[in-house]
């Protein structure tokens, strides 16, 4: 398992006296039907785009709190990475998408039946965000709402 | 700062009344931001479903995580990826 302390010395110093944020979610939401029947999202935070999308900007500071929105039939390996960070090594996603964007894992357990259905959309934003005020007040909840519109029952979610 | 970002996103989309699990690779800092569902896996940074081309090491995190989602503990649920080799 990945800790703190096998970081580089810049990124563990900075994760120890990092304030980390919290958002209260209580009293949770609650899953009102089987797998097999839930419309389900993934969401990333690989900073995946299409080639045809603005790449994710490394220069602002504090974060890019910005998402882009991913095709549910897209080919995952025409996906670009925009991510960039010396605190992980890319060569795997590199490899398969699905390291990091398991879309085909879970159009595998659609078409099995295991879960019911897969969103049309699904999303991706660029985690290195150390300023995250804007991601819990505009950014996450826009993403929120669409999942309201789309009426999906339950998403996935993945760091890297 | 992915782990802290997608406990983020996962506790704005709970609070939305859509459910949320998510893949965390530090406990430390999952404990910390406490999102509803997470599974934390024992993979370097990069890697959280395990290997590249490893569909069934994928598919096995995947359906452990899965499973927290119908799981009828208390939340938050934090628990640990066992490898089985």
């Amino acid at each position: 398992m990945a800790r703190i302390e096998d970081l580089k010395f810049t990124h563990r110093l900075f994760m120890r006296s990092y304030q980390f944020r919290r958002v209260d979610w209580s009293p949770g939401a609650h899953l009102g039907k089987p797998l097999s029947q839930a419309k389900f999202v993934l969401v990333t935070t690989a900073a995946l785009h299409l080639p045809q999308q603005a790449a994710f900007d490394h220069g602002i500071r504090g974060g890019d709190c910005s998402f882009r929105e991913l095709p549910g039939n897209v080919d995952v390996r025409n996906l670009e990475i925009a991510h960039r960070s010396s605190a992980f090594d890319q060569s795997g996603a590199t490899k398969d998408r699905n390291l990091v964007f398991p879309l085909d894992r879970f159009g595998g357990l659609v078409r099995e039946k295991q879960l019911g259905a897969l969103n049309h959309r699904h999303f991706s934003f660029m985690g290195s965000i150390t300023a995250p005020a804007r991601l819990i007040s505009e950014t996450a909840p826009a993403v929120a709402k669409l999942l309201q519109q789309d009426q999906v029952d339950a998403a996935f979610l993945v760091p890297v | 700062m992915c782990n802290q970002s997608v406990g983020l996103i996962a506790s704005v989309i709970e609070k939305a009344g859509i459910p949320t699990v998510c893949l965390s690779l530090l406990r430390e800092v999952a404990e910390k931001v406490r999102p509803p569902r997470a599974l934390f896996v024992p993979f370097q940074h990069g890697y959280p479903l395990g290997e590249p081309g490893r569909p069934d090491l994928q598919h096995a995190i995947i359906g452990h995580a899965l499973d927290l989602l119908t799981s009828a503990e208390a939340l938050p649920i934090l628990t640990d990826f066992k490898v089985h080799s």
